[in-house]
């Protein structure tokens, strides 16, 4: 087994070894292929190039989506059917919580999204800057969202009230002439506020990539024709510029509604889960390995598959609509 | 006309102002967290104590020991080392494995070719939570949980729905006669892939392998979940991750730490920044 703790070796296997394998199945269907009648290749090849990339979701996505709903049916040790008992747990109790703070990501979380993108995407339009601004609202992408924690959770911590404040934020706070240090992170409801910021300050930037291409693409001359006409920014803006990033928008939306829902590493890492700020991701995470019930943390998993779909329908229409 | 286009230009100037202003509040805002990481990450544990790490600017008491500590005793670079043999796979792989995919729906014409695009576009949308149950039973029971290659595994068939979904939106694009002609010199599907596909297709494939790299370098859960119990250096991190959630942290190495963790992915995104950009733009809104 020291093969698997030989990173060079696995690194060579990965990334040379099994690309080659891939050729080499590549090569040899097609050789096979030849032999076959052109008609018989016809109607097989299509399927043979498809196998690998199919066979690997099939196995990673597909197979693992239909067990799941199949577990969150049975008891944990998944012996006997429990009927829709792992359901009834995730809308009780403490679970309603857990919901209610999902949804809380679930719309706050697009809706600051879109805003900020909006503003950013069509304000660095407007300034000569712009390649820098972007690269700079870029930057939190390139981070993990463990390191975006890890430096929020720093800007966030408190001293007490008669020690110097050492975090960017309660120095400013107290700076501002506040008698008491705000515990950011352990006040209910404001803690959620505070870790849903910090998902903002990582996906802002995609989002403004998104809606600044679509910015880009309203024709110059419709704004342009406006202004001479004597509209005013305001005018233009939602009358031009926001009817024909429609697509755009819908986009920024679904990517960050989905966002919402597998929030995990912000959420494990600033609280845990705790004062209140518990997700349903995580605590399918916590189900799994601290409670060991595999059923309860299936049913979560069906929950947000549930609440995926519409997310999926929305996508699909506008990948109709916009063709191809 | 000259006249009102003069009142509208001084009307706008006024406007000028705030528009700086609000971005540069907006840059500001963005850019503070990443330096007070860095500041902070260079400051001894006893300065961080008494005063924030914006004294630094003040008072430039400038320590690499933290960097030290977190490569001696943390071993920052093991982890690094362990995130490398997941990315750089994962990245190559699914590459190539969408490549594939999206060649075989866009040019040999499988029956139904639009109802798996409409799969993908479903499939985009896949919270990683809804699989990782039955998949770590599977892992365990075939003894591939604590390697590396489960990871791997994982992290490509996850990306390949929007891999496929890229390239295949760029193939589109590619005028039918390059191919046409390509089959009149006598070439079989394989040699149109490596001879045309893929050299045509390289400013995409760079997009979908920077986008893969830096999910695979950044992604906590899947090997949170997959390579525990393994006897190898967790990746960069779970290993911040758990630094950061254990009790009595050592604070100044965790932001050490934190620092050469974004070192990498920093400097491609900001060196390659092109090709980051045409993922993103064109994994969303052309399809």
């Amino acid at each position: 087994m020291q093969i698997w703790n030989n990173l060079p070796v696995l690194v060579c296997l990965g990334a040379v070894l099994l690309p080659c394998l891939v050729y080499l199945w590549l090569g040899l269907g097609e050789r096979i292929l030849a032999r076959l009648g052109a008609g018989t290749a016809r109607v097989l090849r299509p399927w043979f190039w498809l196998s690998l990339p199919l066979a690997v979701v099939a196995l990673v996505l597909v197979y693992p989506l239909v067990v799941t709903i199949w577990l969150a049916l049975r008891n944990n040790r998944s012996t006997e059917w429990v009927g829709l008992r792992n359901f009834q747990w995730a809308f009780s109790g403490e679970m309603i919580q857990v919901m209610g703070n999902s949804l809380l990501w679930l719309v706050a979380l697009p809706l600051g999204t879109i805003v900020l993108s909006l503003v950013a995407a069509v304000l660095f339009d407007r300034v000569k800057y712009e390649k820098l601004a972007i690269t700079i609202i870029l930057l939190p992408t390139a981070i993990s969202f463990t390191a975006a924690s890890i430096i929020w959770r720093q800007l966030y911590s408190y001293q007490p009230a008669d020690a110097p404040q050492v975090a960017l934020l309660n120095a400013i706070w107290m700076g501002l002439g506040a008698s008491e240090p705000v515990a950011w992170l352990q006040t209910p409801v404001l803690n959620s506020i505070c870790l849903i910021v910090v998902a903002l300050w990582a996906s802002v930037g995609v989002a403004t990539l998104i809606v600044s291409a679509g910015v880009k693409n309203v024709p110059a001359e419709l704004r342009e024709a406006a202004l001479i006409d004597g509209a005013g920014e305001w005018r233009i803006f939602f009358l031009i510029t926001l009817p024909q990033i429609v697509p755009a928008i819908l986009v920024v939306l679904t990517t960050s509604a989905v966002f919402a829902l597998k929030v995990f590493d912000i959420v494990y890492i600033m609280t845990n889960g705790q004062y209140g700020t518990d997700v349903v991701a995580n605590r399918m995470y916590s189900e799994l390995f601290t409670a060991n019930n595999a059923a309860r943390a299936s049913a979560i998993a069906v929950l947000l598959l549930i609440a995926a779909i519409p997310i999926a329908l929305a996508n699909l229409r506008l990948w109709e609509r916009v063709g191809k | 006309m000259t006249g009102h286009l003069k009142a509208l230009r001084q009307e706008l100037k006024g406007g000028r102002l705030a528009l700086h202003a609000i971005v540069l509040v907006l840059c500001a805002l963005w850019f503070t967290p990443i330096a007070g990481l860095v500041a902070s990450s260079l400051r001894s544990q006893s300065e961080m104590g008494i005063s924030g790490w914006w004294q630094i600017f003040v008072d430039p008491k400038v320590t690499l020991d933290n960097y030290a500590r977190a490569i001696g005793y943390v071993g920052v670079l093991n982890a690094a080392g362990t995130s490398l043999a997941l990315a750089i796979p994962v990245t190559i792989l699914t590459t190539l494995l969408s490549a594939i995919g999206a060649y075989a729906l866009v040019r040999l014409e499988p029956p139904r070719a639009r109802l798996f695009a409409a799969a993908l576009v479903v499939l985009l949308v896949l919270p990683p939570q809804v699989t990782v149950v039955p998949l770590l039973k599977l892992f365990v029971a075939i003894g591939l949980n604590g390697k590396v290659p489960a990871v791997w595994l994982y992290q490509v068939g996850f990306t390949i729905p929007y891999g496929v979904f890229l390239i295949r939106g760029f193939l589109i694009s590619i005028p039918e006669e390059i191919f046409e002609s390509a089959v009149i010199d006598g070439a079989n599907p394989l040699q149109i892939f490596t001879a045309i596909v893929i050299p045509l297709c390289a400013p995409i494939l760079a997009a979908l392998a920077i986008l893969q790299f830096l999910w695979s370098w950044n992604d906590l859960l899947i090997p949170l979940i997959f390579l525990g119990g393994g006897t190898l250096a967790p990746p960069i991190t779970v290993q911040a991750a758990g630094i950061a959630t254990s009790n009595g942290q050592d604070e100044p190495v965790l932001m050490a730490a934190t620092c050469l963790s974004v070192a990498l992915p920093l400097i491609i995104l900001v060196s390659l920044q092109r090709y980051f950009v045409r993922g993103i733009v064109s994994g969303s809104v052309k399809g």
